[in-house]
């Protein structure tokens, strides 16, 4: 082949030879070329190379999945520079720590973005799952990518769990201690995965080991392996789901536009945007952390990391199998088979479903917001079902009887919506999702704001101030 | 199956049940089958917890009997329990660990009771239960008395549901 004359010297022509092995595609002018440029980049390629222009749409998506994987970058990005300072040993963790926020430069800003980071994880991850349970976009042939989402869900959770051992510090110490506690009570296999998950009978030097290698090891590499099985399912399910108006039909084919730059574009930007606004969060708000663990001392409340408390409110009022076993089991493998129930797609993309979709959400917002502050009340101080009945185990006066007794209300309850408003499966299924997710919401919130010394409920304005031990 | 043989060919007859075929697909999930279980069962004891991380301590020798007034409860922080003298002069070896969800009960000498500072479970100076969400009485640790000294072994909690009088030790 003859060799194309260069006007450039050579060592111009040398690099113009590296630039093109990094970047094979020529800077596209046309939507032609900037279709091969996604096709091309490994990247960009996790796209198609036009999409929907309704699902640009930032009032659709919330940009919340895309958000959630910015974060695990971020994450990845920042453990590993907090790993150059850590030992995961009980003598050195939390000195460790200290020192990573007195002696080096930017030492503590790296942790904050960590921290506050993780933690806005779950906020996204949930929100995210809402929205694709509000905009019915679950059903099949996306149903996998659900379960796929649950099983992410759960690891990030799992992350946020075993990192919080890691500073070895009073809320470190105590909160795996409650939670491994808990895990003992799961029935037949409980105490032996207990005992193997802290090493030993109680926290100690293994515990620390084995959550820190779950911590920076197994949990990344199979969040990573699930995040391309997800975006890939998101490719193969042809896209994510079109937004559609109440009552509009579903559009044949609606209009497309190139990735780049329409959507390229505006994902740089929503990302430069969440990264500005976590680092000011960041310099202005540091991460917590208390005394160093003691094994003799339990604080007074120990409560569990705020997105366990929830959790810790089922416990407070339930036999733990229920509490901690029965109940969120349920909860999670209810939430599984979802889309195998609830499966007709005819108003996929549009939000609530219906217009009746929209009024029924603010009802179950509204009935769960009464009934559960109600609940927590009743249980906390007029119900006493051990004293009712001395002789009875407790799992019956504290497991059995109070769930019978709240099935019962709830089944009532979405009876009487059924016959007043004539609901259908799908409507149903909202209603009662919508309930419990609120339901959980104000447990969360019980937990953070309303529980204070013996775990006992005040209002946040005449909650006792606790001193240090 | 009768089915599958009928539709090969060869010199396969009609009365042979399982086809070269099935036979080498069961031979095949079995064999997988066995490895996974082997993987499996090998990683369930790889991740066993370490050899020696398994209990606190060997025995612990408190004091002399005398040094613990009737009606007394006093925390032995290097065992992590409490020594409980009762009115008649017998002993318990209270674990401090919290039957409910693991935290450590303190005593609180007005109440004279063990307070749970997690989420209020009460016990008593024998380490009963007074009020959920505790499941079970706090656990015990051996104690043997030898020459007036209190000898506890802490290796190993002693679960039990309620307090009974047979759980005490005297001099
Ligand atoms: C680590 C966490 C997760 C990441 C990084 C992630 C990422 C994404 C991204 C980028 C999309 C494209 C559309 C959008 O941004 O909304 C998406 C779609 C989707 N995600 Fe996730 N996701 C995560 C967790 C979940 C969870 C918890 C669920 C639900 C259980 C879920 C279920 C789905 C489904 C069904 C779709 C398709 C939606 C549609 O077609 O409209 N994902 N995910
Ligand atoms: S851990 Fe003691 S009451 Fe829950």
């Amino acid at each position: 082949m003859e060799q194309e004359q260069s006007q450039q010297t050579p060592l111009v022509d040398f690099g113009n030879r590296i630039k093109q092995a990094f970047f094979p595609t020529q800077e596209a002018d046309d939507d032609r070329g900037r279709m091969r440029t996604v096709l091309n980049s490994l990247i960009l390629h996790l796209h198609p190379t036009k999409v929907v222009k309704r699902s640009l749409s930032l009032t659709y998506t919330w940009g919340l999945g895309g958000l959630s994987a910015l974060l695990v970058v971020i994450l990845a990005f920042t453990g590993i520079l907090l790993t150059k300072y850590y030992t995961p040993s009980p003598d050195q963790a939390y000195y460790d720590i200290i020192n990573l926020q007195s002696n080096v430069v930017f030492g503590e800003l790296i942790r904050n973005v960590h921290h506050w980071s993780a933690n806005l994880m779950i906020i996204t991850t949930v929100l995210h799952l809402l929205r694709v349970f509000f905009t019915g976009a679950y059903r099949l042939p996306r149903a996998f990518n659900w379960v796929l989402g649950i099983i992410m869900l759960v690891l990030v959770l799992g992350a946020n769990f075993t990192g919080y051992l890691l500073p070895w510090d009073q809320l470190a110490f105590w909160a795996i201690t409650v939670a491994t506690s808990v895990v003992s009570y799961i029935p037949i296999i409980g105490p032996e995965m207990s005992r193997m998950l802290l090493g030993g009978p109680e926290v100690g030097t293994a515990t620390l080991l084995n959550f820190y290698s779950l911590h920076i090891g197994v949990i990344p590499i199979a969040m990573v392996i699930l995040m391309s099985f997800h975006f890939w399912r998101v490719r193969k399910d042809g896209g994510i789901t079109v937004a559609r108006k109440v009552n509009e039909d579903i559009v044949e084919k609606p209009e497309k536009l190139t990735t780049l730059p329409n959507l390229v574009n505006k994902e740089v930007a929503f990302g430069l945007v969440w990264i500005a606004i976590l680092l000011a969060f960041s310099m202005l708000v540091p991460a917590p952390l208390e005394e160093i663990a003691n094994p003799m001392i339990s604080p007074n409340p120990a409560k569990a990391a705020w997105y366990f408390l929830g959790l810790q409110e089922l416990i407070l009022h339930f036999h733990p199998i229920f509490g901690a076993v029965l109940i969120p089991g349920t909860a999670l493998v209810l939430l599984v088979f979802l889309p195998f129930y609830d499966f007709s797609t005819q108003n996929e993309g549009i939000y609530f479903r219906s217009k009746r979709g929209r009024w029924l959400t603010g009802i179950a917002v509204l009935s769960s917001l009464i009934l559960t502050p109600l609940w927590i009340v009743l249980d906390e101080y007029f119900l006493n079902w051990s004293n009712w009945l001395p002789d009875w185990p407790s799992i019956i006066t504290t497991g059995v009887i109070p769930v019978a007794f709240i099935l019962l209300g709830i089944v009532t309850l979405s009876e009487v919506i059924h016959w007043i408003f004539e609901i259908n499966t799908e409507e149903r299924v909202m209603f009662l999702v919508t309930f419990f997710f609120t339901a959980l919401i104000v447990l969360t919130l019980t937990g953070i704001f309303f529980r204070g010394p013996g775990m006992a409920l005040y209002l946040p304005w005449n909650m006792p101030v606790v001193t240090g031990h | 199956m009768t089915q599958n043989s009928k539709i090969t060919n060869g010199s396969r007859t009609e009365k042979e049940a399982v086809s070269r075929r099935d036979f080498l697909k069961i031979a095949l999930k079995t064999a997988g089958t066995i490895v996974a279980l082997e993987v499996g069962g090998v990683a369930l004891s790889y991740f066993q917890p370490r050899a020696g991380s398994g209990g606190f301590g060997g025995v612990i020798t408190v004091g002399l009997v005398d040094d613990f007034p009737l009606n007394s409860v006093t925390p032995i922080t290097q065992g992590r329990f409490y020594l409980s003298r009762l009115g008649d002069g017998g002993f318990l070896a209270i674990y401090q660990r919290c039957t409910h969800l693991g935290c450590t009960v303190p005593w609180d000498q007005a109440k004279q009771k063990f307070v749970c500072p997690c989420h209020s479970a009460e016990y008593d100076d024998t380490g009963e239960m007074l009020s959920p969400p505790a499941p079970r009485s706090l656990d015990l640790f051996a104690i043997t008395i030898e020459d007036n000294h209190v000898l506890v072994d802490t290796s190993q909690p002693l679960t039990r549901d309620h307090y009974d009088s047979s759980q005490v030790v005297y001099a």
